[in-house]
């Protein structure tokens, strides 16, 4: 069933704010193979201008995914997750996400188009810190498979 | 943000270094905890064929971390990133053996951007058991 249209546009509330982990980015810059000392070394870090470690390009999209799971779970949108694949994924970036960073995004679903049965959507996630500023915006497109007829 | 590759020393064409990454189900596993992904396609080979894939298969996210790796350590900089962006066209298999699958990643500065902004955008292939796994996957940087 297509969804409905009326919920482009729609903007769900700033979540509370993730507070970024030293350790976390360096769990996950390790997950990753990543070995680039900005990640794990606060003076490796300011040598390239950073105030403290940075986190590598695509951490920020835990923080957005879970965010986008504010759209992705509300009743009235009706998207069945279980059929849900990832499709597209971008970053727009004003800054490299930090350690100590409290960062909090507000999602908005910018399209929902249906093609061959298969419902696609388009979150935006806009994350800010705590002073407001912009860090990073991520745009997720997610695909819901159409059913198998039975 | 301090790029080592000077905008200057740069021309569309240029290459950057390409690199292999491997992965195995423990690289999946160790993933899936730092990211919070537990979706069960990326470690259970028995949920994975009963959704009608081949096996258990990577993150997108994973083999988009990879990817940029190659952008991140030719500028030097992480930060010297300003957009990213892919589509996922094909998954990555990821058997469950000693060697797992590959992931190869290679890329070249497409364009000049700005001059002034000191930006190139990067377009990047990566690629596993012969099949791209990434489309319109590009990078735009910020260089020195």
């Amino acid at each position: 069933m297509a969804l409905d249209q009326s919920f482009v546009g729609r903007t769900y509330p700033p979540t509370d704010p993730y507070e970024v982990g030293r350790e976390k980015i360096r769990e996950f810059a390790e997950a990753i193979g990543d070995t680039n000392p900005a990640y794990t070394d606060a003076e490796a870090a300011k040598a390239l201008g950073h105030s403290d470690v940075i986190a590598p390009p695509t951490f920020v999209f835990a923080i957005t995914f879970k965010a986008a799971g504010q759209v992705i779970e509300d009743p009235q949108l009706g998207l069945d997750y279980s059929r849900v694949v990832h499709g597209d994924q971008k970053f727009a970036y004003t800054r490299p996400v930090r350690s100590g960073d409290r960062l909090s995004v507000t999602s908005t679903i910018e399209a929902i188009k249906t093609m061959a049965g298969n419902d696609i959507i388009d979150i935006r996630g806009e994350v800010h810190d705590e002073a407001g500023e912009h860090v990073v915006t991520a745009f997720t497109k997610l695909v819901a498979r159409a059913a198998q007829e039975a | 943000m301090t790029a080592k590759i000077s905008y200057d020393e740069v021309e569309a064409g240029t290459e950057l270094p390409a690199q292999t990454f491997p992965v195995s189900r423990a690289t999946l596993v160790q993933y899936a905890g730092a990211s919070g992904d537990f979706n069960p396609i990326h470690w259970n080979e028995k949920f994975a064929k009963e959704v009608g894939l081949p096996d258990v298969i990577a993150h997108g996210m994973f083999t988009m971390a990879e990817a940029i790796r190659v952008v991140t350590d030719w500028a030097g900089d992480p930060g010297a990133v300003a957009e990213y962006g892919v589509r996922f066209t094909k998954p990555v298999v990821v058997p469950d053996d000693e060697t797992g699958a590959l992931i190869e990643v290679s890329a070249k500065v497409a364009a000049k951007l700005d001059d002034d902004d000191r930006t190139v955008r990067v377009d990047l292939t990566a690629m596993s058991a012969g099949q791209k796994v990434l489309g319109m996957s590009r990078a735009v940087v910020r260089l020195a």
